[in-house]
């Protein structure tokens, strides 16, 4: 059934926005710790054992395959929504801020990921298994 | 015509299931007979989304883009943060465990080199604008981090509520800068698997700033950046009003 991978994909987040909401009190801090993040390896975890083989295979598992396809539409939808005005109008200050912050941290990408070894380049996007790999089909992506 | 009005806006959220769906065919047309693919139809359908928020700010004077616009007002529940949510986790189906453990130092260092390195851009540029309180400082420093840190730092030390406003604005021109440049940088700054995509998502912390330059870059790696980004802000939050604050307290 599609609800079951749904459900388990809900139950996933809930439970992990609530641990992230426990791990920032626990901080003191008003924010949520990593409720996605935790919810996330909550995820993969269950995915990968054997015993809820039946919540991720099937239909089920195309409960959860529907909305990781959903979301980039989903992010057009939160890009929409963004306040850009303020950024626009945040003037110089929060341009520079904004811009140099951007930067520094894109420069540090290829500094940080010499830790551990770098990975290896994952295989061109037509070879993908992702659901959202029929939209490129212009192949040179 | 204003039956149809009272129709779109009583079903919110399907109507704008609709209007994305338009927007993301519209962009991949572009993507492919304007751009001849060079440019992803994805990155297309974010930038067109900001470009239509803008134009909504400035005709509704609201913060929340085209859903301030009262037919529209769906786009908001859809990209909203309990949908996002919910569609960054469903992204780390088939990501295996082994992959994200491997990463797992070079996340954790990138999450506290992130938000060091953004706080101390913010507050450096601070300082050169002439603020001399640490309170300023501080908070400006933590807009850098993320548009939620500065807020969150700024109410707690006590800034003034308009360089806390100036703390929102800089931490959303990097969310947005961040969605438009990733695309852009990422053969550059090699992000092109999963264990740079763990690295990025902790460098650069914002998770719609992340999960918007991912999904335009190459949608296999959200779910490594978006894992380490969602424990940014909290780390952002927790630095912000002590530890950073109290440092430039020092320096001040």
């Amino acid at each position: 059934m599609v609800i079951y991978g749904v459900a388990l994909l809900a139950a996933c987040l809930v439970v992990g926005l609530y641990v992230g909401e426990l791990l920032g009190q626990l901080l003191g801090v008003q924010a949520n710790v990593g409720g996605v993040g935790i919810a996330m390896l909550l995820l993969v975890l269950i995915a990968g054992s054997q015993r809820s083989r039946a919540l991720v295979t099937g239909h089920s598992g195309e409960g959860i395959k529907f909305w990781s396809a959903m979301y980039i539409p989903i992010v057009v939808a939160m890009a929409a929504s963004q306040n850009v005005v303020a950024a626009v109008d945040g003037g110089m200050l929060a341009l520079i801020v904004g811009v140099l912050a951007v930067l520094v941290s894109f420069l540090l990408v290829p500094l940080i990921s010499r830790i551990g070894g770098a990975g290896a380049p994952l295989p061109p996007l037509e070879d993908s298994l992702q659901p959202v790999k029929e939209r490129g089909r212009n192949g040179n992506l | 015509m204003e039956t149809f009005s009272e129709v779109l806006r009583a079903n919110a959220l399907i109507v704008a299931f609709t209007v994305v769906g338009l927007t993301v065919y519209l962009s991949y047309m572009i993507s492919k007979r304007l751009t001849y693919g060079r440019i992803h139809g994805s990155a297309i359908a974010i930038l067109l989304g900001l470009v239509a928020a803008y134009f909504a700010g400035l005709e509704t004077e609201g913060q929340r883009g085209v859903a301030d616009i009262g037919v529209l007002a769906g786009v908001g529940i859809m990209g909203g943060g309990m949908m996002r949510d919910f569609g960054i986790v469903a992204t780390a189906f088939g990501v295996q465990f082994s992959e994200l453990s491997k990463s797992g130092l070079a996340g954790i260092v990138s999450i506290f080199s992130g938000v060091l390195a953004s706080f101390l851009v913010g507050a450096i540029v601070a300082v050169s604008f002439g603020y001399t309180d640490p309170e300023s400082i501080t908070t400006i420093g933590a807009g850098a981090v993320t548009y939620i840190v500065g807020p969150v730092t700024g109410t707690a030390i006590g800034a003034s509520s308009d360089v806390i406003a100036l703390s929102v604005a800089a931490g959303v021109v990097k969310s947005i800068l961040v969605m438009i440049g990733t695309p852009m940088v990422a053969s550059k700054i090699g992000l092109n698997n999963p264990h740079s995509a763990m690295v990025f998502g902790g460098l650069m912390g914002t998770t719609s700033g992340v999960a918007g330059g991912l999904a335009a870059t190459d949608p296999r790696l959200v779910p490594y950046g978006a894992l380490t980004a969602t424990f940014y802000t909290g780390v952002g939050c927790l630095l912000g009003p002590s530890i950073l604050y109290f440092s430039v307290r020092a320096f001040a």
